[in-house]
């Protein structure tokens, strides 16, 4: 298993300086966008699966997470304060250098939260949120953990539309670039932005921060608390018998599942430059419910390929208008025929010798 | 070590645990019997935290436990096995053992995503302890066999490997022998001993009576959630309250002479 | 005065469809154990089948049309995604329904597109009146309210007299005794579907000229249905007209506070409240709550 994890890794990071190279071949380097996007997307995938496959806990609502990082980052670095700024508190914001100048469309000064403070924000609200939400949340079970984190997603929602400082229904725009890592001596630097010479860069950013995701998830899986996570989800009474606390841990997973939801969400309304209510939206949430269905739900590696690989797909707009239907489609006849994602049948296809239908688990 | 004071148990109009009290000393096998739906298992439950007693105190320890959740019980040194045997799906025989590891374990999210070296020696050490319990209960060929698929017998072994690994001061076996044939149970007998004598004190719950008698040092009897008796195994064989309950009026008097046959 | 008694009858009005959703989701999680997500789309797809059943068909005979064509649709539903599933999770329910309701919205997207419709008025137009006493109404609330009431008592009487009602019950009651006795319960399930399909498009149709359709109109009806069916009881159905009510009042009487656009937050959050606090209902009990597996 320990092997199986490096060899993939490795596979997978092999594939991503691949396509690269493919792109660059094939003068198709326009596809880069739709690439760093997709990846960005599976980022918050494979934290639901953590959540939905091993805690066992569905989340209807997971955009709002991405909505939280993505908003209050956007929100922070396109206000301006410019203003307040003779106020204590941003006199003493400034000298910590959580603030920065700049300059908007038409030339006016603009001051705003810095990139990095504003993504630590959004990340941090986004946990936060989680674990104030998740306490009463997790206690529920069934229909009404599904309705619970439904509505949480509603809310989230109608808040970013019916907000003045969200941008309501028009979103937030003109988001600037992200000086994820400042270089040295002029060299290496890394900016998250739209900015075409950018792309490439911005490619390996994303897929970086995916890999690094993926690894760090793979790991706890092979962890004590990963083990803990799969006795919940084998027989949550057993594991409470044998001293697991197993409120603690589904509300542990639902905070790492909401840190990397808004992660994500942060990098890329940085990236586009800007984010609206659609993806607050409950499609987008059950979107994501559908790729961690159809990846295996507990299964990462299917996840990531069925996360990115549909993402993408829909991003190129190869379903048309018919994307919505495509996913909710998907939906159905995953839970119909393969509740536990379509590698699974696949595999199971060759193992057994053709007893009985798709193993229900609870 | 374990002392149970007036607990009362009721589920809407039924009483199913009535004023029960009763003490297990440290280091002994005492067992709790009695005909079906007399509360046993409600009496497990109620001990390990999975129920939460109407009224009464029970005391692990000297500390008070009663509603406390399953897992605080179990980090006390108190564990249990379960009747009907709940094993994890999905997971193999190894890695479900291994989670008994866990109370006595400590590595969190930080250190395992992040594979800190600390992490790691621990999750050898978990590894090798395991391991060591299997072969104890002689199931180490089966290590990496998904736990569900092995046969009963195998399984039982496996949930008591896992309560085994959360180094319990007390054990609480919820009918180890049932499903199993004669020889079987002997096994299980002999391990129970073996149990006791690395220093844990077990509270089990069995209908097999040769099980009961053989290896008790003491049996508490239950009746539609009342004790009836609490004695010595000898002493319960005799018991004509015992016989009553189990086998009704008439046949007392022919239980008291074949117990008399039968005395060992 | 007149303010108030505008906001309360609007809340009445809007309260008694609201229950009508959750009696829905009642009947088919009284004889399934399942949450239907798509009966929101029942509501819509009623009164959008209606509407375009007016070209051709008087509106009595449309509306008819427009409640046994869901109503087969209903059905077709169970019988295709529901009827052959072998004991599922919860979980993959939950899933199932979603994606139906997901898919009926787009194929109603595709059919109708974005365009917002509505029945006309069935007794004058949208402005006419009638009065009682200091109170002024629009005919259509009668109308809602009227047919609402009916449904509602011929529901329980159906439940309570006939023999049909009476299979249904005791195969939400307990299953297995059910079978036993002889009754068809995969019938009974997909007559539940049914049943909860006719009563929503009826809903659906005699609310259209107050509340307009639109493809997407189900989501939201399906969440405030199933905040009213949880806050009576879920599975109860009386205690859904009074919940329903309830929640109709507090959403109209909210307008006054806050802007309209956060209007679905209340019921949101009602629900969240309610999911935290007391989950099985206003009206229900805890130690009845236990034994209902969800």
């Amino acid at each position: 298993m320990k092997s199986g994890k490096y060899r993939f890794m490795a596979i997978l990071i092999i594939l991503v300086i691949a396509v690269h190279g493919l792109t660059r071949l094939t003068g198709t380097q326009y596809y880069l966008t739709q690439l760093t996007m997709s990846a960005y997307y599976a980022m918050v995938v494979i934290g639901l699966a953590v959540l939905m496959g091993y805690a066992g806990q569905i989340s209807i609502g997971h955009a709002g997470f991405f909505a939280i990082g993505g908003y209050l980052s956007g929100a922070l670095t396109t206000h301006n304060l410019l203003p307040f700024r003779e106020t204590p508190v941003l006199v003493l914001l400034e000298r910590l250098h959580i603030l920065q100048t700049g300059q908007d469309l038409y030339g006016e000064q603009l001051l705003t939260v810095a990139p990095w403070a504003a993504c630590l924000c959004g990340v941090l609200t986004a946990a936060l949120i989680a674990l104030v939400l998740g306490v009463p949340v997790l206690k529920l079970k069934g229909h009404y953990l599904a309705m619970a984190t439904l509505g949480f997603g509603i809310i989230i929602f109608q808040i970013v539309m019916a907000t003045e400082y969200f941008g309501e229904a028009d979103g937030i725009s003109e988001v600037p670039g992200f000086v994820v890592f400042p270089g040295i001596a002029g060299m290496g630097r890394l900016v998250v932005s739209g900015d075409f010479s950018l792309r490439v860069q911005n490619y390996y950013i994303a897929w970086g921060m995916l890999i690094i995701g993926m690894y760090l998830l793979l790991n706890l899986i092979d962890s004590r608390v990963g083990r803990a996570l799969r006795a919940i989800h084998g027989s949550e009474e057993a594991a409470a018998a044998i001293g697991v606390d197993t409120a603690r841990f589904k509300l542990q997973v639902f905070v790492l599942s909401a840190v990397y939801a808004s992660l994500a969400g942060v990098f890329l309304t940085h990236y586009n430059g800007s984010i609206g209510p659609s993806e607050a939206s409950i499609i987008k949430s059950v979107r994501y419910v559908a790729l961690v269905a159809v990846g295996g739900m507990a299964n990462l590696w299917g996840v990531l390929i069925m996360g990115f690989s549909l993402t993408f797909l829909s991003l190129r707009g190869i379903f048309g208008t018919y994307d919505d239907a495509v996913f909710g489609t998907i939906l159905i006849l995953v839970m119909l025929f393969a509740p536990d994602g379509i590698l699974s049948i696949r595999a199971r296809g060759w193992l057994k010798s053709g007893t009985g239908g798709p193993v229900d688990h609870a | 070590m374990l002392e149970l004071k007036g607990v009362h148990k009721k589920f809407g109009g039924l009483q199913a645990v009535n004023d029960v009290s009763f003490t297990v000393p440290a280091g002994a096998i005492k067992s709790v019997i009695g005909p079906n739906g007399a509360g046993k298992t409600t009496l497990f439950n109620l001990i390990a935290g999975t129920l939460v007693p109407t009224a009464g105190t029970i005391l692990f320890l000297d500390q008070e436990i009663q509603g406390m959740k399953p897992h605080q019980v179990a980090a006390m040194g108190l564990s249990r096995t379960f009747q009907n045997i709940n094993l994890f799906h999905g997971m193999t025989v190894l890695e479900t053992v291994m989670v008994g590891r866990h109370i006595r374990t400590s590595a969190g999210f930080l250190a395992g995503m992040l594979q800190l070296p600390r992490a790691r020696a621990e999750e050898q050490a978990i590894r090798e302890r395991s391991m060591e319990l299997l072969e104890l209960l002689g199931i180490a060929d089966f290590a990496n066999q998904e736990a569900t698929s092995l046969a009963f017998g195998q399984q039982r072994a496996v949930e008591m490997a896992r309560a085994l690994a959360t180094e319990p001061k007390l054990l609480l076996l919820d009918e180890p022998a049932a499903g199993l044939n004669i020889y079987e149970t002997a096994e299980v007998a002999r391990f129970i001993t073996r149990i006791r004598d690395m220093g844990i004190t077990v509270l089990l719950v069995e209908h097999d009576m040769s099980l009961v008698m053989d290896i008790s040092d003491e049996i508490v009897v239950l009746s539609f959630g009342e004790k009836i008796a609490e004695d010595h195994p000898e002493a319960i064989q005799r018991n004509p309250e015992v016989i009553r309950i189990y086998l009704g009026e008439d046949e007392e008097a022919d239980l008291e002479s074949h117990a008399e046959d039968t005395k060992s | 005065m007149d303010l108030f008694i505008q906001y309360l009858v609007a809340g009445v009005t809007y309260g008694i469809m609201y229950a009508i959703v959750a009696i829905g989701f009642n009947i088919i999680y009284n004889t399934t154990g399942i949450i239907n997500f798509a009966q929101g789309e029942f509501v819509m797809l009623g009164g959008m089948t209606a509407i375009s059943l007016l070209e051709y068909l008087p509106l009595p005979l449309a509306i008819a049309a427009a409640v046994l064509i869901t109503m087969l649709i209903g059905a077709l539903i169970e019988m295709v995604f529901i009827r052959w599933l072998d004991s599922p999770s919860v979980l993959r329910m939950i899933i199932i329904t979603i994606g139906l309701s997901i898919l009926i919205r787009e194929v109603a997207l595709h059919i109708w597109g974005e365009n917002i419709r509505s029945l006309p008025y069935f007794y004058g137009d949208e402005v006419t009146t009638v009065s009682f006493g200091p109170v002024r109404l629009s005919p259509q609330v009668l109308w809602v309210i009227g047919i609402c009431t009916v449904m509602v008592a011929c529901l329980s009487l159906f439940f309570k007299v006939t023999p049909l009602g009476r299979e249904m019950r005791a195969c939400s009651a307990n299953r297995t005794a059910a079978i036993l006795c002889g009754i068809n319960t995969r019938n009974m399930v997909t007559f539940s579907f049914m049943l909860s399909a006719g009563i929503g498009a009826l809903a659906g149709c005699v609310m259209s000229p107050i509340t307009y359709t639109q493809y997407d109109s189900g989501t939201s009806l399906a969440i405030k249905g199933f905040t009213v069916a949880i806050l009576g009881g879920l599975g109860n159905s009386v205690g859904a007209v009074a919940a329903g009510i309830l929640l109709g009042i507090i959403e109209a009487f909210s307008v006054s506070v806050l802007p309209l656009a956060y209007q679905d937050v209340i019921s949101i959050t009602i629900l969240l409240l309610i999911l935290f606090w007391r989950p099985y209902g206003l009206f229900g009990s805890s130690a009845a709550a236990r034994l209902k597996e969800f």
